[in-house]
């Protein structure tokens, strides 16, 4: 099979305008003929849900929280990006396309990231007016800021909570369309799998959470909201219940899956304390623009600290490394999260790291309370800084807080063309599960950005275009495909309950979790990953023999609801190993140690790897099928990227 | 640490529900309370029980899916956090912590210490939204809004959803909650030509969900873990009078 992007002829700036007259439309007495289902209320779901039913289509909407707002969307901090230039500061749709693209260390594809810059100021417009209360300036205006090292003020933000306020927006209209009957919300149920008919995706199957009843729906259309698989990594800033389950299910239906190792660490969250930990917390990016990251100038030094023979406090000027300021005059503190969560990681490597576990380097404030006072850095950082004291118990405004990267987005997921719709029919997917415009690495606030913007104003256009196609006769669950859909998903409830070995599910989880950290997370090596690969199919067979699932399957039954996504995320891990071998070069957020730069940056080689990794899975236990989407780079010009 | 818990188990909504002892050894003050929850529980799957369940998600204190009424408090002995943001160096060895689900009419038991709190999403689903459909609006910058009002728009914004409120009142009142996004709409000049017809249709859903009524006591404020002001009820009130009074047909 050829992939084929279907990206519109013509110049970038007039791709979607014309590609929007040339999509199909569905006439307003058919739309409410036809049925859509939306997995996931997240920003991409919840958008789209509402958009669609907007329009005049009926909308099953499903999630597994207990509401569609406790979506992991709604975590987001720092911020949303639009090309709005209303700093007068010199953005432009061109200028967020072009960050983006070479943020993404040029491996996304052109045109869909010039519409999501294109869209991204239609995306404020739409939250202000569903009553988002973005930060303002006294004159009443909306307020930016700089974020993630970009060189203009085009962030949007709502205090801390960014993500929040634009959730809250997006249920504020999903609940319109529900009060009108447009839309019907299904909580607590998870998809387990995607139905396909001669090819097509016509409908799901579903467990409700609380009964445990195995349910079928159909529908013209199918759209994939569900988020990333950070949790692979067993600890990232991603919600406990994020999962890969949904996308995982569409792949082995025939949907590929698009750079899977393409994971972005974050270089400021909290350190781990111990096995116990369950997740862990993101401290926003923006505490870079004050804070100097820097570890002990030798491991003698960093060896006392851990011991509690010294204090940080202790340490004279020159037996501290500012290792950023260091290698990168340029940007300093500022350097992108790829590259700052990897001086990180060669600190500890060194045996430089500091706190009790020697995993951590320090984010010291002492310089910019000297500079600014102590209230200043209160007025800016305060509910951050007590948010690490509550965790660490430690007060940041006295001693460095200590840091460390950890797992937060994952750029990589279902290969899409330029309609958002998989390499199945009528089955599409948005927002971090989509694997479409980051590239290798993704920006500070272009997360939330892409979710709305896939929701709101693509969706909406590309969906009719297939609807338009296939025509609105009525839909049904009689199709045999529903009922062996549903066959399977029963056995393999009925395998996991079966399992009544000695091992928990968490503890599979958390080793697996190991694995990819060591071996897939911020460098790779050829030879660590054939090692992992093996490691994890090991442990997946040894999970079907020794885990333990308790409780039975007609009731509210968390143990297993996790062992199914645990039994998934196992399968996942070795295809992310196997793209990490393949990609024998460095980009973004994959540093592959053979492919680096004399200064140890990271080395692309647009010779053989300016393409997307799209996978076909191909059965169980058998190696998936690479296929190539050649990225093809019109506009911009491929650079080595340099902070120095 | 050492400590002894007396959790509430209760198999489904149409089982009585009762306290069971468990012993928590060897607690790190490091964990957070429902990473301490995490390790009983693995010994409990160890050894062929049911783990407790409870809800819970983000973690960091933000989609409010966790809730548990800790020693009678919701959310535990500390102000202006959740659950999950609680450590267990808030407590000593040798304690005995006592956790129940949120207890109100409204919110039945699912299992556990989990229950269904749906009817705060049909209370928002009754109103809580400024009736635009995607596209076709104005500028974001078309509209100046003071900063002072955005601000107490979004400090009655930051509402998470948790149902404390409702807990920690006597009354299982969800005026907090419904007040809130009351506010939140009603100081906006998006949220005004709905205004009137938002803040009944709203409470009228909070009636009909079996909430009791507000006296008043304020143990909601006290108790919300983003410390959301009962001035927000003021402020419904005085809206929902005047809809009732002179602005019904609104």
């Amino acid at each position: 099979m050829k992939l084929d992007a279907k990206i519109p002829e013509g110049p970038l700036a007039e791709k979607w305008s014309k590609h929007k007259f040339n999509l199909k439309l569905v006439n307003p007495a058919n739309k409410r003929k036809y049925t859509v289902i939306v997995v996931g209320t997240g920003l991409a779901g919840a958008s789209a849900a509402a958009s669609l039913a907007a329009l005049g289509y009926n909308v099953k909407a499903f999630c597994y929280q207990d509401s569609p707002r406790r979506a992991h969307s709604i975590a987001a901090q720092g911020g949303i990006n639009a090309a709005k230039n209303y700093q007068n500061d010199g953005d432009s749709v061109y200028r967020l396309f072009y960050d983006t693209i070479k943020g993404g260390d040029y491996r996304a594809r052109e045109a869909n990231v010039y519409r999501l810059a294109e869209v991204s100021v239609n995306i404020i417009d739409q939250c202000v007016a569903q009553g988002v209360p973005f930060a303002r300036e006294y004159g009443g205006l909306l307020d930016n800021r700089s974020f993630g090292g970009s060189q203009v003020s085009r962030t949007f933000y709502a205090r801390g909570q960014t993500g929040q306020q634009l959730l809250l927006g997006a249920y504020s209209a999903l609940n319109r369309q529900i009060n009108l009957g447009k839309v019907k919300m299904f909580t607590r149920h998870e998809m387990m799998d995607v139905v396909t008919v001669e090819g097509e995706a016509k409908g799901i199957v579903t467990r409700d959470l609380v009964s445990g009843q195995i349910e079928t729906h159909a529908a013209h259309a199918v759209l994939l909201c569900t988020g990333g698989y950070g949790n692979v990594f067993y600890l990232s800033t991603n919600a406990m219940g994020c999962n890969v389950t949904a996308a995982w299910k569409a792949h082995k239906r025939g949907a590929f899956f698009a750079n899977p190792c393409f994971t972005q660490i974050h270089p400021t969250c909290i350190p781990v304390t111990g096995d116990h930990q369950s997740k862990l917390t993101l401290m926003s990016e923006s505490l870079r623009n004050d804070g100097r990251v820097w570890a002990p100038m030798t491991a003698e030094i960093a060896q006392k600290l851990r011991n509690g023979e010294l204090q940080a406090s202790d340490l004279k000027e020159e037996d501290r490394d500012y290792f950023l300021e260091r290698k990168y005059p340029a940007f300093g503190n500022l350097v992108p999260r790829d590259v700052a969560s990897r001086n990180a990681k060669e600190i500890v490597d060194e045996g430089r790291g500091v706190g009790s576990s020697g995993i951590a380097v320090y984010l010291d404030f002492a310089e910019a309370i000297g500079r600014l006072g102590e209230d200043a850095v209160r007025a800016r950082y305060g509910n951050l800084f007590d948010m690490y004291q509550q965790i660490t118990d430690e007060n940041p405004y006295k001693q460095p807080m200590r840091i460390y990267p950890a797992v937060h987005y994952t750029m990589g997921g279902l290969w899409v063309d330029y309609n958002l719709q998989t390499t199945v029919k009528g089955l599409y997917c948005l927002g971090e599960a989509n694997f479409s415009d980051h590239g290798a690495n993704r920006l500070g606030a272009s997360a939330l950005m892409q979710g709305l913007a896939d929701g709101y104003f693509v969706i909406p256009y590309t969906l009719g275009d297939y609807l338009a196609t296939i025509g609105p006769s009525p839909v049904d669950t009689k199709n045999p495909a529903f009922e062996e859909a549903k066959k399977n998903v029963v056995d393999r409830v009925n395998q996991l309950l079966a399992l009544k070995g000695t091992k928990t599910v968490t503890e599979y989880h958390r080793e697996l979790g190991h694995i990819m950290w060591e071996y897939c997370g911020m460098a790779r090596t050829e030879e660590g990953l054939i090692k992992a690969k093996a490691m994890i199919r090991e442990l997946r067979a040894d999970f079907w023999e020794n885990a333990r699932v308790s409780g039975s399957a007609n009731e509210f039954n968390q143990s297993l609801e996790n062992a199914g996504r645990v039994a998934d995320f196992l399968e996942l891990g070795e295809l992310m190993i196997d793209d990490a071998l393949n990609r024998k070069e460095s980009c973004g957020g994959h540093f592959r140690l053979e492919s680096q730069t004399e200064e140890g940056e990271a080395l692309r080689d647009d010779n053989h790897y300016a393409y997307a990794a799209a996978w076909e899975y191909q059965g169980d236990n058998q190696p998936e099928v690479l296929h190539k989407e050649e990225l093809i780079f019109e506009n911009v010009k491929l650079s080595q990227r340099s902070y120095k | 640490m050492n400590l002894t818990l007396k959790v509430w188990r209760q198999k489904n909504a149409d089982t009585k529900g009762k306290f069971v002892t468990y012993q928590a050894d060897h607690v790190s003050p490091d964990m957070s309370f429902l990473e301490m929850l995490d390790v009983v529980n693995e010994d409990l799957t160890k050894k062929g029980d049911d783990p407790i369940h409870f809800d819970h998600d983000c973690r960091e204190g933000i989609c409010g899916s966790c809730s548990l009424h800790i020693n009678g408090r919701p959310h535990g002995p500390k102000q202006g956090i959740t659950t999950c943001q609680l450590h267990m160096r808030s407590f000593n060895d040798k304690d005995t912590i006592v956790i129940e689900p949120w207890r109100a009419e409204a919110f039945p038991v699912i299992k556990d210490l989990a229950v269904d709190r749906s009817a705060f999403d049909r209370i928002q689903t009754a109103g809580g939204f400024i009736s635009v459909n995607t596209g076709g609006v104005p500028d974001a910058n078309a509209i100046a809004i003071p900063k002072v009002v955005a601000d107490e728009a979004f400090n009655s914004a930051t509402c998470i959803g948790c149902g404390a409120c409702v807990a920690a009142c006597k009354n299982a009142s969800a005026m907090l909650f419904v007040s809130a996004k009351v506010s939140q709409l009603a100081l906006l000049p998006q949220g005004q030509p709905e205004r009137y017809r938002r803040v009944q249709a709203m409470v009228a859903q909070m009636d009909a969900e079996g909430f009791g009524s507000c006296t008043n006591t304020g143990a909601c404020e006290a108790e919300c873990p983003k410390e959301i002001s009962i001035t927000n009820i003021a402020r419904m009130n005085r809206d929902y009078f005047t809809a009732k009074l002179i602005k019904q047909e609104e």
